[in-house]
Parts: structure tokens; sequence; C-alpha cells
């Protein structure tokens, strides 16, 4: 499956932009002011930080189930490209079918209830109708039948939701990654990964297993119940508004690494936070993890006076085993000294939200 | 909220289906879709029998595709704590009740080749689902299912005549018994086997098939105890800082909601693990009747499954 | 990326596999592969075993020589399982193992000894009809050679003895990480000089 859809429809919404080549990325000021900052305090250390799924603020990334923001159009295109160049990217165990249909299920439900101005889904019995305006997408199709769409039902609404999906099936008291789709990944290959367990994929990860995080994580989630998702935050950082931080291809992406300078930083680092949510799908009894990938400039988010201060004081003092992992180690100094302009020293709020 | 996310439903049907069984059927109050789910999940009913509140469990019978309504079917314990004798006597279409959203312990493995099924009496109900959905989605299985009597067979004729070949029927009454260690030699590599039904059913089928080679990741069962009944005994409540007492026919769990303690559960039926709570102190013996905590667990009494296990003995303190 | 290489005896990461010696279970078949110094493996379990010749008349052997030449073909045949299949090398032995696995029975007993490319491969091939992983026996004999896929060309290199080391497919520079596949039955390979091209550490040979 190519480029399947006509999008002709950036508008004043929808913002027209590229995450790679030119990169015109960028975060309009009320992107900017909704942006998920992630630390609510001034330092960070892994937690399992889960947290009911449920509705936030009217206008923040939470408003929704599922968020859809000015640069989806963008960001789907990119994920069309991604997986012409790789289709290795967006993988189902043969075992997986019905929790791609659980998954087709919740992402259309839940656009068609939320966003009705773009997304429309009619159901006669299993006969779905589904109107997807901003991709320019009208399909027929039977639900549960996978002859009746282009292709497979998690690829197929994959292509048309923003972030990289897992799922999960449950077996043995642990999950197991089953199927997935990562084109706008932190470094880590689902097609690598894929058919791992709980334990496995997070293997790589340094400091988590020793203080038991991923055992706490694993209990709570094999209790995940349909109807109640939860969330939490992850981050990293990229150079480049790139989407596809893949290990494919980080010969390609590696050298920006190197081309940071106390001139150019502010606009090409980027504080890259992870929206994870988790829901249980019904038929299937698997377990659906989102991780929706935000992307910040370093100079969108110091005109936040509480964030700049914040975001200073986490990269100085973050554990430099975490900032390897996270891979921005060897620029980390550079940050610091280019943050360090937007820290006064004065006291920050708890929480996240900017104006508090 | 503890017990998770909860579906208002009206009582649909009620339908005698032999001397001890009755099926109910449930729809939303207000008329939408019910949560799809997954065949071998249950849903815990809520009940208000004059003035106490009884939550059982029950696996969910219908197809897992049919949203318009949930059903059960649920066999009378005239010894029991009451429960079940409730939902003979006092549960009548047009009321309206209060379930949980289905919660799967005993869900399908959907890489297995073949699934192979080993019902006893009332056992049957995940079965009846999972068979649904195997039907709906393809999957290979073969249902072996036992009953006291013809008569006691719930299902069998719908069973046998929706899928002639795939289930076979054995009735005490006529000294009929599954030949296991044969079935169990000639299923292909990839086989899970799953076993619902009486706790001596369960420990005979599981037991043969590990002595046979079958590895414990390939053998799933699902055993609900009914929480029992007991001494009374009292605990002192660490966290909410509260003494209750529990009575004879109340789970320690129940004593806590009673007392206006919200303590999380999910299957109130001692499998699932979310009850789980720490023992501060222990003088006397819990009576341990989970099937969640090791056995080492159990000897050291660290921990109680408040839904199902009890105390005897002169004082308890737990973390709640 | 900062790149510690991990002795390959260190305390290591949850996805690098597990093994453990074998031991004799009950079953109506006990299928035994192995490749190299896996033989003595296998020799030691049907020592152990309570009843050693109703085990062998219930023993298929598939064995092909290690990638360091060690061959106990010999040793094996002498055995007496009532089948036995030497094969000139892992390739040759899996069409094998995938027509036995055609027709097996729940209440086979498997065991995989011998390399990790081995014992990967077979329980790849053994997983695809459904069968856990965790009921199949594994223990490493032999050579630590290492199968590893390289994450960017996805071409798996055999028998990588040195850390980093030039992938055979697509000619990158590859470290060898201790995250492993059970799906891919391979390490990962991940280019070395990617941030700095042409800064390649020396090459040490870390799997003998």
């Amino acid at each position: 499956m190519s480029l399947d859809f006509k999008p002709g429809a950036f508008n004043d919404f929808f913002r027209n932009e590229t995450f790679r080549e030119d990169f015109t990325y960028r975060n309009s000021p009320a992107a900017i002011q909704r942006f998920p900052f992630p630390f609510d305090r001034d330092d960070y250390m892994y937690s399992v930080n889960m947290e009911p799924h449920v509705p936030g603020r009217k206008g923040s990334v939470f408003e929704h189930l599922l968020d859809v923001d000015e640069h989806y159009v963008s960001e789907m295109i990119d994920r069309a490209r991604v997986l012409a160049e790789d289709p290795l990217r967006c993988q189902s165990l043969p075992h997986m079918t019905l929790a791609g249909w659980d998954t087709l299920e919740l992402v259309m439900e839940a656009k068609a209830r939320d966003y009705p101005q773009w997304f429309s889904l009619k159901k006669t019995g299993d006969r779905w109708h589904w109107i997807n305006r901003p991709l320019g997408i009208e399909q027929s199709f039977t639900f549960l039948d996978e002859a009746t769409l282009p292709c497979g039902p998690f690829e197929y609404i994959m292509r048309q939701t923003q972030g990289d999906w897992t799922l999960q099936d449950e077996r043995d008291n642990t999950l197991w990654m089953d199927a997935g789709i990562a084109t706008s990944q932190a470094d880590w290959s689902a097609d690598f990964d894929i058919g791992m367990n709980f334990h496995e994929w997070h293997a790589p990860v340094p400091l988590a297993h020793e203080k038991g995080i991923f055992d706490r994580a694993l209990k709570f989630l094999l209790k995940l119940q349909h109807g109640a998702p939860v969330r939490r935050f992850n981050w990293t950082m990229t150079v480049n508004p790139l989407l596809d931080t893949s290990p494919e291809n980080y010969p390609k992406w590696g050298p920006t690494k190197t081309s940071l300078t106390q001139g150019n930083l502010g606009g090409k680092q980027h504080l890259r936070v992870e929206l994870q949510t988790l829901y249980r799908l019904p038929r299937s009894n698997a377990i659906a993890f989102d991780i929706r990938c935000y992307l910040g400039k370093f100079e969108e988010l110091v005109t936040m006076p509480k964030w700049g201060r914040r975001l200073h004081r986490v990269v100085r003092d973050i554990h430099p085993d975490l900032a390897a992992y996270k891979g921005f180690l060897r620029n980390r100094e550079a940050m610091v000294e280019w943050l360090s302009h937007y820290d006064d020293g004065l006291p920050t709020t708890p929480g996240w939200w900017p104006e508090d | 909220m503890s017990g998770g996310a909860k579906l208002n439903v009206r009582v649909a049907e009620v339908v005698p289906v032999n001397e001890l069984i009755t099926r109910f059927r449930f729809v939303a109050s207000d008329g939408a879709d019910l949560p799809a789910f997954s065949g071998g999940a249950h849903t815990v009913v809520e009940m208000d029998d004059n003035g106490t509140r009884r939550l059982n469990p029950y696996s969910l019978m219908s197809s897992p595709t049919d949203r318009s309504g949930y059903e059960i079917s649920v066999r009378r314990d005239d010894v029991g704590r009451g429960g079940s004798l409730f939902m003979h006597q006092h549960v009548t279409p047009g009321m309206e009740m209060t379930l949980s959203y289905p919660v799967n312990l005993f869900a399908l493995d959907n890489r297995a080749k073949k699934h192979l099924m080993i019902a006893g009496g009332i056992g049957i109900t995940p079965f009846l689902a999972q068979i649904a959905q195997l039907t709906h989605y393809g999957g290979k299985f073969e249902l072996h299912y036992s009953a006291r009597s013809k008569g006691l067979g719930a299902y069998m004729d719908r069973l046998t005549a929706a899928h002639p070949g795939k289930v076979h029927c054995y009735f005490d009454d006529q000294s009929q018994q599954i030949d296991l260690g044969r079935l169990l030699s000639m299923q292909p590599i990839g086989t899970h086997l799953y076993v619902c039904g009486p706790k001596g059913m369960i420990k005979w089928v599981l037991t043969t098939a590990e002595a046979m080679g079958w590895p414990r990741q390939t053998l799933h069962h699902e055993e609900f105890t009914a929480p029992g009944t007991g001494k009374a005994f009292t605990v002192e409540l660490a966290a909410s800082g509260k003494t209750i007492t529990v009575g004879t026919t109340q789970s320690l769990l129940e004593a806590m909601e009673a007392a206006g303690v919200d303590a999380p559960y999910l299957c109130r039926g001692g499998a699932c693990g979310q009850c789980e709570t720490t023992v501060h102190k222990c003088d006397g013996t819990i009576l341990h009747r989970d099937h969640w905590l090791t056995p080492e667990e159990h000897a050291a009494g660290s921990k109680i499954m408040p839904c199902v296990s009890r105390f005897e003995g002169k004082t308890l303190v737990i973390d709640r | 990326m900062k790149i510690n290489l991990t002795p390959v005896d260190a305390p290591s990461i949850r996805s690098r596999p597990v093994y453990s010696a074998l031991e004799p279970r009950n079953g109506t078949l006990h299928l035994i592969i192995a490749d190299g110094e896996g033989a003595e493996a296998v020799i030691q379990v049907l020592a152990k075993a309570h009843d050693r010749s109703q085990m062998l008349s219930t023993a298929h052997v598939i064995y092909a020589p290690g990638p360091n030449g060690t061959d106990l073909g010999a040793e094996l045949q002498g055995l007496g399982a009532a089948q036995f299949y030497r094969a000139p090398s892992i390739p040759a032995l899996l069409p094998r193992l995938q027509r036995v696995l055609s027709d097996a029975r729940m209440g086979t007993q498997f065991y995989l000894a011998g390399t990790e490319g081995l014992i990967g491969q077979a329980e790849t091939a053994i997983m695809s009809y459904g069968f856990p992983f965790v009921a199949i026996q594994k223990e490493h004999r032999g050579s630590t050679v290492r199968r590893v896929q390289c994450v960017h060309c996805k071409g798996i290199t055999e028998n990588v003895a040195t850390d980093p080391f030039k992938c055979s497919h697509c000619g990158l520079n590859l470290f060898v990480r201790d995250h492993y596949s059970r799906r891919i039955a391979a390490f990962q390979g991940v280019n070395i000089d990617a941030e700095d091209p042409g800064q390649v550490p020396e090459s040490v040979v870390r799997f003998k």
C-alpha cells in the first residue's frame, strides 16, 4: 500500500510541514501553549507514574481520548513515506489480527465521537462506513473481514493515527509485543523487538530494572481493564524535528548530533515527549500501547518561563547513564549552557502547566 | 474506583435451563451496545440482598460478537452464602442491576494450533463464549463435556447440534468418563488445554497432562472460589484506623466495604490478585483460600487476599 | 550513542537468553538437537535418565558439527537412539526438524544443546508450531560465536567472533549488543561509527 490519500486538507488548522530534509516543522503559539511538558518538578528519575487516562483540561492534549493536533496531516504523510521505504516498520504476527480490529474500532469510535467535523463512522450491523476528511479517505468495509480493507486492520488504522503503537498479547503472566508500528520512535526497532515479552523489550533501559520499575509496571498493566485506560509520560531529546529516529536509519541521522552550536541549538534541539497511553482491548484481551510523540524546539519551550527554568535544571542534574541511554550525553553540556540563559534561579511551582 | 468501571444493566430474560441452572440475560439500561469481550471473560454481578451487598463473579456465556446483551448461567447452591439463591429467587425481568466490565482470567491462547476444552457441569459456561469466538474468528477446537446426567447437561443439545464431531458428552450416571490418557496422547504440537469444572476434575486433568509432558504454559484452568463461610473474626485496618468484625457468612472484603473502606478488587474469587493486602501483624492463623499467592507466600503469612481468605486467632492487622 | 562493550560473561540484560543444564523429563518422544560440544550435554542428560534405554528408544537425535569444527557425531550415533541423523551444518538439519515437527504430538520433549546459533534457530522452528519456548530445554555448550542481525540492512551474519565487526551484507561496522530476538534468533548489531563516521574502535575477539 502506498500513499492512498489525497491530502488537500492543509488549512488554517493543519500545518503543511516536513519532518525531513528541510525540516519545516514548528509549533504554532497555540500548540506551544498546549505542549505536554513532561516535568512536574525540577529533577527527573524513572517512575511508573501511571494515572487514569481520563479527559483533562479543555484545549490540553488530554482533552480527548486521542489527540488530533495541527501536525496530523503532515505526520501521516511522513508515516506513509517511512512505510514505503521500509515496510518492516509495521508488523502484526498472525494471532494479532483480532487485536488489530479492536484497535481500529477504538480509534474510529474515539475520533468520530470527539472530532465530528473531521471524522465520521456509520455502522449498519457489521457494515461500517468511515470518513476521514483531513486525509481525504472514505471507506466502506465489513468489520472483522480483512478482505474488505486494502491492508490489515492494524496497518489500515495506523496510517491514519498519530503515534507509534504496539499491541501486547497477554500470556503466562506477562505481555508479548506481537504487533507494532514504529515510524516516530525513539531509537528502538519494532522489527527486532516484535515477539518479545515485557522484560525483554525493555532490557536495554538502564537503572530501571534494578529499581524494580518494570516488575511493578507489569503487575499494574496485567490488571488493566477495558474501559479504564491509563497514561504516563516519557521523553528524550532529538536534533532536528525528525520523527523517524529509528535504529534502522541511525547512520543517516546519527551525524546530526554533531551539528549543534550555541547559535543554532535553540532551533535544532528538540525535547521529544512521549504521551504513552494504554488500553485493554475487548475482543482480543490484548493491550494497546500508544506512544504519541510531541516535538518542541528549545526556543519554543523557553517562551514559557517556568519551563525554561525547569528544563535547564533537569538536563543539568540528570544521571549520566540516563543521558547516555536517551542519546544526548555528548550534547548535554551545550544544552545546559544554552538553557542557563533562561534560568534566573527563581523557584518553580509544582506541576507541568506553564502558567501555574 | 474499586472494582473498575461499571455497567448499568436491566434484566431482560430469566430462563430456567434445568432443575439447578438458570440463565439470565442483561441489556444496557440506556439501550446502547454493551462493551465487546473475549471468550472466557467473567463479570461481577452486584446484588442488593435485603441490605446485604453481594458481588459474585460469573462467566459470560453469550457470544462475544453479540453486543446487544450479556448472558450468564447460575447454578443454585443451597448451602452457599446466598448469592446464587438470590439470583434464582429474587432476580426478575425488568430489574436494574450493576455489572463490572468484563475481565478475562481464562483467555484463549490465540497462537494455539488447537484448543482442547474439558468442561464439568456448570464449568461449561466460559467455553460457550470461547466456542462462539472461535466459530466466528476461526480456530480449531474440541470439547469434552461431562455432567451428572443428561438432564443436568446444560446446553449439550445446542452444542452437539452446532458442532457435530467436535463436542463429546459424558454422563456420570451412565458411568461414562473421558479417556484422558488417550485423549492427551493424540494432540498435535501446539495444542492448548483448557479445563473448567469441579476442583477434583481440574486437578485430575492438570496433573495427568503434566505427567504426560505437557508444558504448564499450555495448561489453562479457571476456578472461582466462593468466599465460603467460617467463624466470625476481628480485623484491625491500619490505614483507615478501624477495627471491624467479619460475620460468619461475610467475606473480609465485604466487611471492609460495609465499614466504608474502599478496597481494590476485581474477580472476588481469589484468582486475579487485585485485592492483595499486606499483613502487618498476625497472632493466629490466616485461612488462605485463594489461587493467587504462592504456597511460600501462604506459609509466610505476610499477605492476605480479603475476597476469599479468613482468619482464626487473636489479632490480625492489615494494611487497609 | 555511548558504547560500552560488555564482556560476554558479565551479568547481562533481560533479553539475553538463559541456559541451563538439560534434565530428562517425562515425554512420549524426546527430540534432541545439538551441534559441536552440545553432544556432551546430550550424553550427560541420557546418563541422568531414570530409564536410559526407555528414553533412547523414544529419542530422535539430530546433530551437526560445531562452527569450530568439533564433530562428536560418531559418539552420538553410538548411543543407539531410535533415530539418529548427522547433518553437515545447521541449515542442513532444519528441514528435517520441520518434518518431524509437522506430525509431532503434545508430550514431546525438546532438548537443544550447543551453540547459540543452533539453539536459536531450532527454537524458532519449534515455536512456530505454537509450542511455548520456556518449555524447550536449552544448554549452551562450546563456541560462543554469535549470530547477529544488522539492524540497518537486516542481513544476518553467522559466527561473529569480534566486536565490532563488519556486516557481511552491507559492510557497516557494527557493535554487538546483548539485546536478543528469539523471533529472529539473533543478537542485534548497531552501527558503531554512525555519529562520527570513520571512527571505528579496534576490533577485539569477544566470542570464541
